[in-house]
């Protein structure tokens, strides 16, 4: 296991890359998602992160082995950022090596993938406007009050506490 | 019965705390929620969440037992 974890400094790529290393990879693929200035027509000045650690952890590493067992590559890491990162910092990496390149490329973007749908980690953006939100969060959050027909349905569904059954 | 809640993000700032220790009459996360919804007014519907006890992802009909640490989780954004 430890093939997935947190840090709240600065990623150290060059000791995660060296963690794949293997006498038997042709090769290793990464990827890097950075703090990008912008999202959904706002300008971002900043992010904050934030993880339920203990779940998360288990998740990503749930994730990584998946990847171990769809794709055949040797080794594969994923590393996140928490805290208060600014512009062109990274917030994640995730490193591959393998035998031959393909499934390298194809493991490291499942993880990625999944990583952004599964794992229980935040994010909320603050705007040049001064303005913030969680990312995810504030819309769909106004979302049920507007769209009416969705919300009746919703809540036809819920009211029945089947659960005390 | 007294169960740990932890809060995240959105909920957290909503709830006002990112813990606390609570005697409940709920029975299971998902009356949890109705209740602590009623309390802090969250904005996200149940249907938007996932619900974790004891810090693995769990049915919003399971059986809470005293003791139990509930995590409601809000839509992820990783990455």
């Amino acid at each position: 296991m430890m093939h997935f974890r947190f840090t709240q400094t600065a990623i150290d790529t060059a000791q995660a890359r060296r963690e794949l290393l293997d006498p038997g990879a042709g090769g290793y693929v990464s990827f890097e998602g950075w703090v990008r200035d912008h999202n959904e027509g706002q300008e971002v000045t900043r992010l904050e992160y934030e993880a339920f650690q203990e779940l998360a952890v288990k998740e990503g590493e749930r994730i990584v082995a998946e990847a171990l067992r769809r794709f055949p590559v040797k080794h594969a890491l994923c590393i996140h950022r928490v805290g208060s990162l600014d512009l062109t910092d990274m917030a994640v990496w995730v490193g591959v090596s393998s035998v031959h390149r393909g499934e390298a490329f194809d493991a490291c973007r499942f993880i990625i993938d999944e990583v952004k749908h599964r794992v229980p980690i935040w994010k909320k953006e603050h705007y040049r406007s001064g303005d913030s939100g969680w990312v995810n969060c504030e819309r769909c959050a106004a979302a049920p009050r507007h769209a009416h027909e969705h919300d009746q349905e919703h809540h036809h569904h819920d009211e029945p506490a089947a659960s005390h059954t | 019965m007294q169960l740990k809640i932890q809060y995240y993000a959105l909920m957290r700032e909503q709830a006002g705390r990112s813990e606390e220790t609570l005697e409940t009459a709920s029975v299971t996360p998902a009356d949890l929620y109705g209740e602590l919804s009623t309390r802090y007014g969250f904005t996200l519907a149940r249907e938007q969440l996932k619900v974790a006890v004891n810090s693995e992802f769990s049915d919003w009909s399971r059986r809470l037992a005293a003791g139990d640490a509930v995590v409601f989780i809000p839509p992820v954004a990783g990455g």
